[in-house]
């Protein structure tokens, strides 16, 4: 049963770029274990609040709340730290790393000892890179990837890659996690493989889940609620049910003439 | 200080500024188009002034003619440079068309030394730029006036081609966005070479102002100009031709009155550029009048 | 503990036994001339190391590696020369406190050349790591042409143009083979754990690296610190090598040189700058015929001066432009290549 006390709060979150209002007051209140969704048309501020909420932009107005903490303008790896992981729309891999090595540098948030223990040799330097080297394996299982351990990263098929990106995050030891587009460029079978998949991982990790997503099957199959973003605002929110047949959002996807003459 | 010698300095900086700026604008516009540093920049304007020291010396050509032939000739060779060594480069990271221009610096020094050899040797100045004349207090070169005026000249030019023509249209344009304006129709390998064709002509001429200014050729002058000019186009916001002229005077200004002013400094007059270069860079890294690029997440 | 781990082991302990044995040798049948070759080419290793830790697998394109030797160099030297020296040498000025004193014994002042020269690196890199490419190189490089005019024009510490002479050349194949695999060693060590991927991490995509939790920034100043240090002892080394320094020496020619050993080898492979350091001290001092007068058949043909870095120049832009990735690209030695490779020859 999702507990329902929120993970993720923001408040009136918004972001100028010189006179352009990227995001304005971009407001949600996200309950711990659930999975939701960000939709909205190209362009509409989506990926904007990721960066937001993970600390690339700092928000010009407003707040993030995580666990009742302040995060506001925390920079990218202190929210890391503190329990948010992400994925990215253009996937960004360590690209001459190798499978393992990408996830391993996901686990080394969590890593207590440090390049001076390695300098020395210590027992507890070997201790824990064995440690992490059966997480990373682990991970790597849990998303299928583990016959590629010592592949080269960059030479993996797309939707690989994609997956290698999860185990990465997953490798930070998030409480939330962050999905930029994790279907793009999936066909049917490979999308409703993902869709049971994050639901099995948000049970198995114990994760809160916020995607951005454009398949609409994945949006309508997995997310308990959705926020529809247009032009930077917030035009509707609700149950799945609520939001396709919400006029606002076809309109804003499919233009006014649509709406008008359907 | 009396006012007769503030004046001289003040003139002194106006000149060196200047050959400071002529040398940045070539920088900040291969910077503004390629995002490249071109290292091998402070090595054509030594070529400008060694063509034009051939030229007078072997070639026994009337003084214009000698100066006109060594800028289009030098001209050429930054052509020739960019054809070379890093129009192949275009589509690889970054750092490899950068150590490219690193070794072409060295290539054109060393070449020099070979062909030149690396013995100073003295340049003939024509007599009537160095014949002192004397306003007032203030003692003075038809040189010292010569070069600012010559190089507001030149740098006009250089303005009016830029914003003026087409060819400096396609400029603009390639600075903005390179794919697009390829997309466009803009001839962008021509536009590139004019670039630096230009940026070179203007090194050039600064070159063999430089030469007459301060007599004296060696194979690795270009090397310390060559590096405080590009500090200057930093200075003024690199990818802005007014830039690189403000960031130039201002160098070339703040080198004379700091040593005029406090002469035991003279030696570290060198540091002065470098120091000024991290300073800018931690405070200010898009300097004067430069615009922001920012990484996209 | 793993079979394999304690074969490498075994094979390595050989390999060095193997140097020590070849170091003996050279000791007793080489020639000066060659013996100083040798010398070069474990200094410049050492150089090329640590350029290669912080541009080759960090991704920092630091120009100022001449800086931090002149750093190591001065120091070094300041505390071996003994004070009697220092106070005939130095002749513009009398030498300050306490560097007309201080001394130390060599393995001391190596290691207080390498600390010398990480200070600064940590201090240079706190403000200057935060640029991006091409700006970092230029911001190290004008740092390195800064402690240049510094060394010119402190006379008192630096005996200012005229630079120190008659170094106790205490560097010989033992101290500097040894720093060497010291050298190695560490950057070994570094690369080859998570601290090393990490390092690669930040080098291939920074932007994920700070979405994964890395403080980027700290790991590019400790990279970059402990590469000056690196830096530090190679300029120590050389300079008890050549028993005389002065600014002059410590100019852009020299990051140079490093560079293209570094490039030359392939970026981020560790042994590809052990090749390349090989290859390149060689060709540098092979080179050095074309510059010098050449007497056959009675005639003396003169030597071209400058040509030398003609033709080295021209390697660089050669390599740079038809095979970027050097002879190793990023690809490394190991024993288990090697027994690959007997084994296809065995099954062909």
């Amino acid at each position: 049963m999702p507990n329902s006390d929120a993970v993720l709060e923001t408040e009136a979150l918004t972001i100028r770029f010189g006179g352009l209002v990227a995001v304005r007051d971009f407001s949600v209140r996200i309950p711990g274990g659930s999975i939701v969704g960000l939709i909205g048309p190209n362009g509409a501020g989506k990926t904007t609040c990721f960066n937001m909420v993970t600390g690339f932009y700092k928000p010009t107005e407003g707040k993030i709340l995580f666990n009742g903490q302040d995060i506001t303008g925390w920079s990218p790896h202190r929210v890391c730290s503190a329990g948010i992981a992400r994925t990215f729309q253009n996937i960004r891999l360590f690209h001459t790393a190798s499978v393992i090595q990408n996830v391993m540098v996901g686990a080394r948030v969590r890593q207590s000892t440090t390049w001076w223990h390695a300098l020395l040799n210590l027992p507890s330097f070997w201790k824990e890179e064995r440690e992490l080297r059966e997480k990373a394996l682990f991970l790597l299982d849990a998303v299928g990837l583990k016959k590629f351990a010592d592949e080269e990263s960059g030479g993996l098929p797309y939707g690989a890659q994609r997956r290698l990106e999860l185990a990465r995050a997953l490798a930070t030891d998030p409480t939330f996690l962050l999905l930029d587009e994790p279907a793009a460029g999936m066909n049917p079978n490979e999308t409703q493989e993902l869709m049971g998949f994050v639901k099995d991982i948000r049970t198995r990790f114990n994760l809160t889940i916020l995607l951005i997503e454009h398949d609409m099957r994945v949006v309508m199959g997995i997310c308990e609620h959705i926020w529809v973003l247009d032009y930077g605002v917030t035009i509707a929110e609700g149950r799945p049910e609520e939001i396709r047949s919400n006029r606002k959002v076809i309109e804003a996807y499919l233009g006014e003439e649509y709406v008008r003459d359907a | 200080m009396s006012l007769a010698m503030f004046v001289q300095h003040l003139l002194n900086g106006l000149t060196l500024g200047s050959l400071y700026a002529l040398i940045a604008i070539g920088y900040t516009m291969v910077y503004g188009i390629l995002r490249l540093i071109n290292f091998a920049h402070g090595e054509i304007f030594m070529l400008g002034a060694y063509f034009v020291f051939w030229g007078v010396t072997l070639f026994r050509l009337p003084w214009f003619i000698a100066v006109i032939g060594a800028i289009a000739v030098t001209s050429f060779a930054g052509i020739i440079v960019d054809r070379v060594a890093y129009k192949p480069l275009r589509n690889a990271p970054r750092i490899s068309a950068l150590i490219s221009a690193i070794g072409v610096s060295f290539f054109l020094q060393n070449f020099a030394i070979v062909v030149f050899s690396a013995i100073p040797r003295e340049v003939q100045r024509p007599a009537w730029l160095v014949k002192v004349i004397i306003v007032g207090k203030v003692r003075i070169l038809p040189l010292t006036l010569v070069v600012p005026a010559l190089s507001f000249v030149l740098m006009m030019g250089l303005l009016y081609v830029v914003y003026k023509t087409k060819p400096g249209l396609g400029m603009r344009a390639i600075s903005r966005d390179i794919e697009t304006s390829r997309l466009m129709g803009v001839p962008v390998n021509r536009i590139i070479a004019l670039t630096f064709g230009m940026g070179s002509a203007l090194a050039a001429a600064s070159g063999i102002m430089w030469a007459l200014r301060y007599p004296q050729l060696q194979p690795v002058m270009g090397v310390i100009p060559g590096f405080k000019a590009f500090i200057a186009a930093v200075f003024g916001g690199i990818g802005s031709i007014q830039g690189a002229v403000i960031g130039g005077l201002i160098l070339g200004l703040m080198e004379i009155m700091i040593v005029a002013f406090m002469p035991s400094l003279a030696g570290f007059r060198d540091a002065f550029a470098f120091i000024l270069l991290i300073i800018i860079l931690l405070i200010m890294p898009t300097g004067l009048m430069g615009e922001k690029l920012e990484d996209k997440v | 503990m793993d079979p394999k781990i304690k074969r490498n082991y075994a094979l390595n302990g050989a390999a060095v036994l193997l140097l020590v044995g070849a170091l003996f040798w050279s000791k007793g049948n080489l020639d000066g001339y060659k013996i100083q070759i040798m010398n070069l080419i474990a200094v410049n290793i050492i150089l090329a190391l640590s350029l290669n830790l912080i541009y080759g697998f960090t991704g920092l394109f630091s120009l100022g590696h001449a800086g931090f030797m002149a750093i190591g160099a001065y120091t070094c030297s300041l505390l071996i020369l003994p004070a009697t020296y220092k106070q005939t040498m130095f002749l513009l000025q009398a030498p300050i406190w306490p560097f007309s004193v201080m001394h130390a014994p060599f393995f001391v002042a190596v290691i207080a050349a390498g600390l010398a020269a990480a200070f600064f690196g940590f201090l240079i890199g706190l403000p200057v790591l935060r640029l991006g490419g091409d700006y970092l190189g230029i911001a190290t490089l004008g740092f390195a042409e800064i402690i240049r005019v510094l060394a010119n024009n402190m006379p008192r510490v630096t005996n200012g143009a005229l630079g120190l002479k008659g170094i106790p050349s205490y560097s010989n194949l033992w101290w500097n083979y040894g720093w060497c695999l010291l050298t190695l060693y560490v950057i070994i060590r570094l690369v080859r754990s998570n601290f090393g991927n990490v390092l690669k991490a930040i080098r291939d995509d920074e932007v994920a690296a700070r979405a994964m939790g890395i403080n980027t920034f700290r790991y590019r100043l400790t990279s970059f610190t402990i590469g000056a240090f690196f830096a530090g002892v190679g300029g120590a080394l050389l300079a008890s090598l050549l028993t005389t320094i002065d600014p002059r020496m410590f100019i852009f020619t020299l990051t140079f040189n490093v560079l293209m050993i570094v490039v030359t080898g392939g970026l981020g492979s560790i042994t590809g700058t052990i090749l390349a350091g090989i290859v390149i001290t060689v060709l540098l001092e092979w080179l050095r015929f074309v510059e010098n007068p050449i007497t056959f058949a009675g005639m003396t043909v003169p030597g071209i001066p400058g040509m030398r870095m003609v033709v080295f120049s021209l390697a660089l832009l050669f390599i740079i432009l038809f095979r970027h990735q050097g002879i190793m690209g990023r690809r490394e030695f190991s024993w288990d290549w090697l027994f690959g490779l007997f084994r296809k020859r065995r099954e062909a």
